[in-house]
């Protein structure tokens, strides 16, 4: 007789596998991609191309070593969306080394050497930025001002020959190209706010600066919207959920809502928090990597509320001008305790261990 | 939680539902089978009956190897309240009663009524109840028990007993939902015999008395809805409703949550929130029971999928083999690369082990896909946490957890986020990014726990027993050494009491114990001293036998051979002693003689030497 071929129950499956996950997730930030090109130059993509390659080679190599199927989990795109994510959140035109040893990081120490995909309890991109940022901050707050506004315009070959060796094919170094039309040297919306209120200026003060437009940052709140769009199409496609951007922008704009309203002088408003730095991207694009997120409804909601929380804390009073990665580690760290006590009540049980009402 | 009677039934008249958590949207697939009339099948030459086709335990075998039997003729006797009776498919002869494969993922053989048709077809006598409604509600169902029934909608539990009940039944539901993807029996079933199965709800409605009946159909079958709401308009309390269709809204507790916004409690059954439900098949079949007295022997089979090339519904007699089906449906092998068969629907069905497996009561579908039309999965993938599938889990469940503790054997982490409260729908796995075979998981984590559960049971039972036994052991020793206690202190307090009476006592019960010795060493004497009487007057005896009692009656011959037995002996002694002194005396001759010889020899040598001498 012949041999039937068995299989478990389901047999049907919906045909979208982490692979079609990850790829969705890389597709949405092309608008953000592009809207970064356009006003910042093309840094940003050396950047990503520089980190995917060597994101696919350090997974490949560990996979090697670790005698799994290479191929399979390549193609499985964890890998090249963790190096999109930090290498659109480093400036454009850190050294090539920078987002190198990085993705290397980020690959090798924070995701494979936890376990591989679906183990690692910190989110690998954040994790790879803020080590960064300690260890070379003069390369991480290199940001450059709009094209519209700098002094020196770049191309596509400077940006790569900056990258590679500090220099514009015509000699200009990074500082040089951070120059504005102004002659002085530019920073983005960010640094410039925290630094004019050290200085005792007040935040409208500040935002008369030539790199702003009315409150937002020139080019940032362009870029800010491309992102949301990407994210909006996210939740769209139901790759993510609406529970963590969600909460996490509705925190971040009440507690910086509340501290406005108690003095406008010190404390910016929510729409500048929100379209300058990276809050969008941090809330659409990072803080709803599932393997590193709560997972129950209850939990998403609490996760993202904290990060936004934190991130104002952080912009506000802590040392640094944006925040998103140390929020977002924050909070991956408390991700088993949140699950636990948020677990929903099961059909047919009365609420035991959770706090449901 | 619990929303009242009349709340719901203001609802269900607007066709305002509620919504179970979750869910899926799988392709429907219906229209490929459900576009023609239910088929009947030619007869088989085999049929394969399995003695045991629901939830409980099997029955009692009726029929012998070779027996004759006629078609609905009982094959075994339902005598625990838990079993129900399986019947004969058709008239002819039983080939042989034997292990066959199973109708069940592991495909273990069970034992089968296999009969060889005898093509006549021939009913056995039918009892069929002239009036139900005049007929007494034990009698009904026991009829139903009588007819095999038990709930044809996939768990196959004994219908009888979830007829016979005496708590307060607010919902008589009807589930009409069929929310497999594919399966189009209920749904043809409903369109061509939807009188019948009113029949069925009618006589459930007798005995059960529910204030109200709701018959839920998915909205993917307006035809069925519409034939059923025809056939139920007559009827006040009866009210049929349009479920929309969403993957498991056919799941008995999720049906429930749809229509009632009630939740069966973990472990308990719908009653507990006054609602019972039967599928659309199982009152059919009751229909046919009570009405024509027909026991269930055939019910509809969806054969689907695109590995047929006339996909159809047909009416399987129970235990005929799914080959014949295949046949049927024009199986065409071709379309897949190796034959993968499901019986039931691709969402919870199992792929059979041999063409072979019969059909039995609870089988609603043969499944026959294309290699690309449900793909064998790939190899798992790690999870990455992405919770699609606890937003989808119909129990609220937290998969992702489940998943983690079943694969790690954490079994206790598992049951405390509530495994046993999974139905195995398959809607977790159906999302899984990971394709990981989470149901696969559950299942062998909720086999692992039962196991456990068991051996837990059974060691827990000697461990009782042990205790037990060592606790009374303890107790008698205890009690014994109380004993002894006691009775030493009584006695050392006696003594202190009065000392010199005690003492008295000790004296008199030495004096006692002398006298006692005395008295048997007395008693020795005497016993010795009788024996020398004895002996003497036996010696008188021999010397005057006439002064022998009379009761010892002695020969003078017998005597006279003991005396002189007993002198014989005497004499053999003596003569012992004087041949030990004829031994010396012997010696002392001989050695006398040598020495006579000796000095003769002497007196000779001097005589010669003398004579020599004087030569």
């Amino acid at each position: 007789m012949t041999m039937l071929s068995l299989s478990s129950s389901p047999h049907h499956h919906n045909r979208r596998d982490i692979g079609q996950v990850m790829r969705i997730v890389c597709y949405a930030t092309i608008p953000g991609i592009v809207a970064n090109i356009w006003f910042f130059g093309f840094g940003i993509l050396i950047q990503i191309v520089l980190a995917i390659i060597t994101a696919l080679v350090t997974e490949g190599v560990i996979m090697e070593l670790r005698r799994k199927k290479t191929e399979r989990v390549l193609k499985d795109y964890s890998a090249v969306l963790a190096a999109l994510l930090l290498a659109i959140s480093i400036p454009p035109l850190a050294p090539w080394w920078v987002i190198v040893i990085g993705t290397f990081f980020a690959i090798a120490i924070v995701k494979q050497l936890y376990g591989g995909l679906g183990y690692n309890m910190f989110n690998p991109a954040m994790a790879a930025y803020v080590m960064l940022l300690i260890s070379f901050p003069m390369q991480m707050t290199s940001w450059l001002p709009p094209l519209s506004i700098a002094e020196q315009s770049h191309t596509l070959w400077d940006a790569i020959h900056t990258v590679f060796t500090g220099f514009t094919s015509t000699g200009f170094n990074v500082e040089q190209l951070k120059v504005g039309v102004d002659g002085t040297t530019m920073a983005t919306p960010l640094d410039e706010v925290k630094t004019a209120l050290l200085q005792g200026y007040t935040v409208t003060e500040a935002a008369t600066d030539i790199i702003f437009d009315g409150a937002y940052g020139k080019g940032w709140l362009w870029v800010s919207i491309a992102y949301l769009l990407g994210g909006l199409l996210l939740i769209k496609n139901k790759v993510i959920s609406w529970h963590i951007p969600g909460s996490m922008l509705a925190s971040a704009t009440l507690l910086s809502l509340s501290l406005f309203l108690i003095d406008g002088d010190q404390y910016a408003s929510p729409l500048f928090h929100i379209f300058n730095g990276s809050l969008i991207i941090g809330a659409f694009f990072i803080a709803t990597d599932p393997v590193s997120a709560s997972t129950t409804i209850k939990g998403r909601l609490i996760f993202g509320a904290a990060i936004g929380f934190w991130v104002i804390i952080i912009r506000n009073w802590g040392g640094y001008p944006d925040a998103i990665a140390f929020a977002v580690l924050i909070m991956n760290m408390a991700v088993p305790l949140i699950d636990y006590y948020t677990q929903p009540r099961t059909y047919g049980h009365k609420n035991k261990t959770s706090k449901d009402s | 939680m619990f929303s009242n009677y009349d709340q719901i039934i203001e609802r269900l008249s607007l066709n305002q539902l509620w919504d179970f958590p979750g869910g899926v949207h799988p392709p429907q697939q219906k229209k490929l089978s459900n576009q023609s009339n239910i088929e009947f099948l030619q007869l088989e030459p085999t049929y394969y009956v399995p003695v045991k086709q629901h939830i409980g335990v099997e029955g009692k075998l009726l029929v012998a190897q070779g027996e004759r039997i006629l078609k609905g003729q009982l094959l075994t006797a339902s005598e625990a309240p838990f079993s129900v009776p399986v019947h004969a498919p058709t008239s002819g002869i039983v080939a042989k009663i034997t292990q066959h494969v199973s109708a069940h993922p592991s495909g273990i053989p069970e034992l089968s009524v296999i009969i060889d048709a005898d093509g006549q077809d021939t009913w056995t006598e039918l009892k069929p109840v002239p009036d139900y409604a005049k007929t007494t509600k034990s009698e009904l169902i026991q009829r139903i028990c009588d007819a095999g029934i038990s709930g044809m909608g996939g768990a196959g539990f004994p219908t009888h007993i979830k007829t016979n009940n005496n708590k307060p039944l607010e919902f008589l539901i009807i589930n009409g939902i069929e929310c497999e993807p594919y399966i189009s029996s209920d749904d043809r079933l409903m369109r061509e015999h939807a009188w019948q199965i009113r029949q069925g709800i009618d006589i459930l409605v007798h005995i059960l008395r529910p204030k109200q009946v709701i018959i839920a159909v998915e909205d993917n079958k307006p035809e069925a809805l519409e034939t059923m709401s025809i056939a139920c308009q007559q009827k006040n309390n009866y009210q049929v409703v349009n479920v929309p269709t969403k993957y498991p809204a056919g799941g008995e507790k999720q049906l429930v949550q749809v229509l009632t916004s009630r939740e069966v409690p973990s472990n308990g059954l719908p009653i507990d929130v006054g609602c019972i439900m039967y599928n659309v098949a199982t009152c059919y079949a009751i229909a046919d029971a009570i009405v024509e007295g027909k026991p269930l022997i055939e019910r509809v089979v969806t054969l689907t999928g695109r590995g047929f090339k006339s996909p159809k519904n047909v009416w399987a007699r129970v235990g005929t083999p799914i080959q014949s089906l295949l046949l049927h449906g024009d199986y065409d092998a071709n379309t897949q690369s190796s034959p993968r068969f499901i019986m039931g629907g691709p969402m919870m069905g199992f792929t059979v082990t041999s063409v072979l497996t019969p059909i039995v009561k609870i089988s609603n579908c043969i499944l026959v896909p294309a290699d690309n039309e449900l793909p064998h999965p790939e190899d798992e993938r790690a999870c990455i946490r992405c919770s699609a599938c606890s937003d989808v889990c119909p129990a609220s469940l937290l998969p992702q957890q489940l998943f983690w503790y079943s694969k790690s054997k954490e079994l206790e982490k598992a049951e405390e986020y509530n495994l046993f409260d999974c139905i195995e729908c398959g809607a977790c796995a159906y999302v899984c990014p990971s394709e990981i075979p989470l149901v696969h998981y559950y299942r062998q984590a909720k086999a692992d726990i039962r196991n456990q559960r068991e051996e837990k049971e059974k060691s827990d039972k000697a461990k009782v027993r042990f205790e037990a036994r060592t606790a009374r052991l303890q107790q008698e020793k205890e009690a014994r050494e109380e004993k002894y206690r006691l009775a030493a202190e009584a006695r050392k307090a006696s003594m202190n009491k009065d000392g010199g009476a005690a003492k008295d006592k000790i004296a008199a019960a030495l004096a006692r114990a002398k006298a006692k010795k005395e008295a048997f060493a007395k008693e020795a004497e005497n016993a010795q001293s009788a024996e020398k009487i004895k002996t003497k007057e036996n010696a008188s005896e021999v010397t005057d036998s006439s002064a022998l009692p009379k009761t010892k009656v002695m020969s003078v011959d017998e005597v006279a051979t003991k005396v002189s037995a007993s002198q014989t002996e005497k004499n053999d002694s003596s003569t012992k002693n004087s041949v030990d002194g004829d031994a010396a005396a012997a010696k002392r001759k001989r050695v006398a003689a040598a020495v006579a010889k000796a000095k003769a020899k002497k007196l000779a040598a001097d005589k010669a030497k003398k004579e020599n001498e004087e030569l």
